[in-house]
């Protein structure tokens, strides 16, 4: 009776493995991202009625361990194209040789300095930019003058009032002490951050508890300054339960104040549909796809000839001169600065 | 007995492909990056201090969460193994919520209560007229123990608490007609009597504890790592992934030491004796003290595990301007255009189904795993019993890459299918079922099985008709475990690669990813659909179970 159960049971699990062998036979197109990722269904439909194929998404956590699991599976590809590389990671992505060159037409529509891959194997589609928001009433409030400058937080009237992300756990925060590296290099910047240690700064783990933890215009907590991105003010005013004429936080993108996130995608070496993944690539970069960034994500897009919805040109705001850190710095320093960071602020 | 065997080739062969291939594969490649050993990137395992703190403060605050759960919960299994009182089907089923509570809401539900603007903190501002808030456990130990017990105190409390119930009275009442003392028939009797199920549930949250990654991510702030976090930073941050498999290892000896131990000793301490699940021992409270012992619990549990419930669910219709339910109208009516949304009905449905699909899997291997390690008399049962409890003590991140590289060619090509969240869910679950089952199978006399063979019944019929009766609530508890486990989306699916499908935690993770009002808003709201819907099923379990007890049905 027992063996009987056995043999069921063997019977019933190989043929759970071959159903799910076969429905996978049909033509299929398979982008790989992280969790963060989103766009319009309709785009979807349409990319998919175009080219005759099913587009297939695999979503693989956040951005650094998705970009991990892909340089795993190096030599049996998980996907055909894999967007969500950041200029943080790009240097990596590059070293391992995961990614194909592919000369999109529509490069010409992207500015040069958002192309950080001469021989376009990661291709940029979206960029944001990491800096201080704060929230208005709060300091309307207080008779606090808000702050311009990344300096202005040691200043004895901001002492408790900062919450940051740790870069060790996320990408903001990440990005944000590369501003501080950026802006102070990286002679001045651990002093900045042993200063503003001492200034009470909140270390948070993830933007989501920085910002819906302790930020105050967002949540019960008691921080009126927060880590984010100059496109949050136009997602509060978006979002919001009431129309707002304006919006209640700001974003602090003085010279060298922000650092600039771009996103890039490519195309994944050994990908079976190669043509049909540049066909993938030119839709994500076509005006369509990037019309709908903006309100999917919350970036800007990378085409110009894309226009912003009226939420992101009335409220959101672009940095004229970010902090800038190479990609090969980034790499090479990572653990480095960290590892300094890291016993600085926390220990 | 060779039935068994043969039968426990089942859960091991899972093992075998969903855990030691990937671990192995994983593990070897990143030691051995190109064939080579490269120990550069580890010299500091050992030089540095760092992780000598890390795991050391891995061990002690587990060791802690693990003596603090017990003491709050036990007193708690007690009551409900002991007591009939009203509402308990509706406690039991509030009990299990926080299990399937994704971290990030369970920061913001206490944060609602004790955060510096929390409810308690602006009670007692207004009150005592303070300038600032009185409560400051943001970023502290004290705040992710808390969460710690919080998560754990259902775990102790069913697992102890059905044991408990199964323990025949006439124990008790013999101990007492022959003059013992209740302190003493407590100790003396009782509590070695409880010794395997506490056991178990002791181990349970202790690994538990040990393998926290967003608990004290979150709650504890970053000041606190333990060696799941440190794994996450190295493999993911750093892509140090030598030091990250190092890590793994270590964290895998600890528990798998103490799970062994644990197996060991449970073995020894096993005594012939069972008691009938179906003979009703609970008893109405009747005297002051008893009525004062079973409310004191129940308020215990109303304020550690309910109120921070209910602050969430008050945010859920609560905003600035008073009472609203425009988060709940903007959740049903999809105007999102994303690709990735649905109806949140559709998202129910989704977890439902992976919930049930990962609990029926759990429970058969357990089952099988269960019904050899009970049989195995050998020297080795002890050995295979840790085994089994191996998946609980990795790290998902490491056992998550691991899949990536080693169930990537046919026949098993799985790694972005559908079908590995299941696997990864059930291999999370099944060691919990195993160790809710053990405890009663073991309880079962030997004689029994070999009386009714010797009467002419099969294996299969000694296991139908005489075990599965004794152990069916140990099986439920189990079922209602991996069920939990699984619509909760536990870390093991986190870093498992797969095509997009809205559940309910997704959809919370996917709200809390924007700022703005109503995202916040409908993120709670989810939370609370997540809760109702939790706490529906686990009712009607209850209600099945009082059904199937019955005299009438039984």
């Amino acid at each position: 009776m027992l063996k009987k159960m056995f043999l069921q049971l063997t019977v019933g699990l190989c043929l759970l493995f071959t159903t799910i062998a076969a429905a996978q036979a049909e033509k299929t197109l398979t982008l790989m991202t992280h969790d963060s990722f989103n766009i319009s269904k309709e785009l979807v439909t349409i990319f998919e009625k175009e080219n005759d194929v099913k587009l297939r998404f695999l979503k693989s956590g956040d951005a650094g361990s998705a970009l991990v699991q892909a340089i795993l599976a190096k030599d049996s590809p998980l996907a055909d194209v894999f967007f969500g590389v950041d200029n943080t990671f790009l240097s990596r992505a590059i070293t391992a040789g995961i990614f194909i060159p592919y000369t999109s037409p529509l490069l010409a529509t992207i500015p040069t300095h958002l192309k950080l891959d001469r021989e376009n194997r990661l291709l940029p589609v979206s960029y944001g930019d990491v800096c201080l928001n704060y929230d208005k009433e709060w300091f309307k409030k207080k008779n606090v003058t808000p702050p311009s400058d990344l300096a202005d937080l040691l200043k004895p009237e901001y002492k408790g009032l900062t919450v940051v992300e740790n870069p060790a756990t996320s990408s903001p925060g990440m990005a944000f002490l590369l501003a501080t590296i950026g802006r102070f290099d990286s002679d001045g910047y651990l002093d900045f951050w042993k200063k503003l240690r001492a200034n009470d700064v909140l270390v948070a783990n993830g933007w989501k508890d920085a910002y819906y933890g302790h930020f105050t215009a967002a949540s019960k907590g008691d921080r009126p300054i927060v880590v984010s991105y100059a496109s949050s003010p136009a997602a509060v005013v978006h979002y919001s339960k009431t129309p707002l004429a304006e919006a209640p936080t700001a974003a602090v993108i003085g010279d060298r104040t922000s650092f600039r996130q771009i996103e890039f995608i490519g195309i994944l070496k050994g990908s079976k549909e190669p043509e049909l993944a540049g066909k993938l690539i030119d839709f994500m970069l076509s005006v369509p796809v990037q019309e709908d960034i903006p309100l999917q994500m919350f970036v800007f897009p990378a085409n110009s000839g894309a226009r912003l919805p009226e939420v992101f040109a009335k409220h959101a705001t672009v940095a004229v001169k970010p902090a800038e850190v190479a990609p090969n710095d980034i790499e090479a320093n990572r653990d480095k600065w960290l590892e300094a960071w890291t016993n600085t602020v926390l220990r | 007995m060779k039935a068994r065997t043969l039968l426990f080739s089942l859960p091991l062969l899972f093992l075998l492909l969903f855990y030691f291939y990937p671990m192995f594969r994983i593990v070897l490649q990143s030691f051995l990056p190109d064939g080579i050993w490269s120990p550069e990137r580890l010299e500091n395992l050992f030089g540095s201090p760092t992780y000598w703190r890390i795991l050391w403060f891995t061990t002690w605050q587990a060791a802690l969460s693990t003596v603090l759960t017990l003491l709050l919960a036990l007193p708690g299994a007690y009551v409900f193994a002991r007591y009939r009182f009203f509402g308990k089907n509706v406690f039991q089923a509030l009990l299990t919520l926080p299990f399937v509570l994704p971290t990030v809401v369970t920061a913001a539900a206490f944060r609602a209560l004790l955060g510096p603007n929390g409810l308690i903190n602006t009670c007692l501002m207004s009150g005592f007229d303070l300038a600032g808030p009185p409560i400051r456990i943001d970023q502290t130990l004290a705040f992710f123990l808390l969460a710690h017990v919080f998560y754990n105190y259902s775990l102790v409390l069913r697992i102890v608490g059905s044991y408990w119930a199964g323990l025949h009275p006439d124990l008790r009442d013999a101990a007492s007609m022959l003059g013992a003392s209740p302190r003493q028939t407590f100790y003396r009797i009782t509590l070695p009597l409880l010794m395997p199920a506490i056991g178990s549930a002791a181990l349970l949250v202790f690994i538990f504890c040990f393998t926290s990654f967003g608990v004290v991510l979150i709650l504890g702030g970053p000041g606190y790592a333990t060696i799941e976090v440190e794994i996450y930073r190295q493999a993911v941050q750093l892509f140090n992934l030598p030091m990250a498999a190092a890590l793994s290892l270590i964290q895998i000896t600890v528990n798998f030491s103490l799970m062994w131990l644990h197996a060991r000793l449970s073995r020894k301490s096993r005594v012939a004796f069972y008691g009938e699940t179906s003979v009703k021992t609970a008893e109405k409270a009747t005297t002051p003290w008893k009525k004062i012992l079973v409310g004191a619990n129940l308020l215990g549990i109303c304020l550690l595990l309910v109120t921070p419930l209910l602050a969430l669910a008050a945010r859920s219709v609560t905003s600035e301007d008073g009472l609203t339910f425009a988060y709940y109208q903007a959740l049903f009516s999809t105007e999102a255009s994303s690709v990735f949304f649905v109806e949140p009905i559709r998202a129910v449905a989704n977890s439902i189904s992976f919930a049930l699909a990962a609990m029926v899997a759990a429970v058969a291997l357990g089952l099988a795993a269960a019904a050899f390690l009970a049989s195995c008399r050998g020297r080795f049962s002890s050995f295979w019993d840790a085994v089994i409890m191996l998946p609980l003590a990795t790290s998902a991140v490491t056992l998550g890459f691991g899949y990536i590289i080693s169930l990537n060619r046919p026949p098993i090509n799985l790694r972005d299918s559908l079908a590995l969240v299941v696997i990864a869910h059930t291999l999370v679950a099944f060691p919990f079922v195993v160790r809710c089952i053990l405890p009663s199978l073991r309880q079962i006399p030997q004689s029994l099985g070999e009386a009714a063979t010797l009467l002419g019944a099969s294996p299969f019929q000694v296991f139908r008709q005489i075990e599965l009766p004794i152990i069916a609530r140990a099986i439920l508890i189990g079922a209602v475990f991996a069920f939990s486990i699984s619509l909760g989306e536990f870390g093991a699916s986190a870093f498992v690669t797969r095509p997009h499908t809205f559940t309910m935690p997704v959809a919370i993770f996917r709200f809390l990813g924007q700022p703005g009002e109503m995202n916040y808003g409908q993120a709670m709201a989810m939370s609370t659909i997540l809760m109702l819907v939790t706490c529906s099923t686990f009712w009607l379990l209850a209600k099945l179970e009082a059904w199937r007890s019955s005299p009438a049905n039984g």
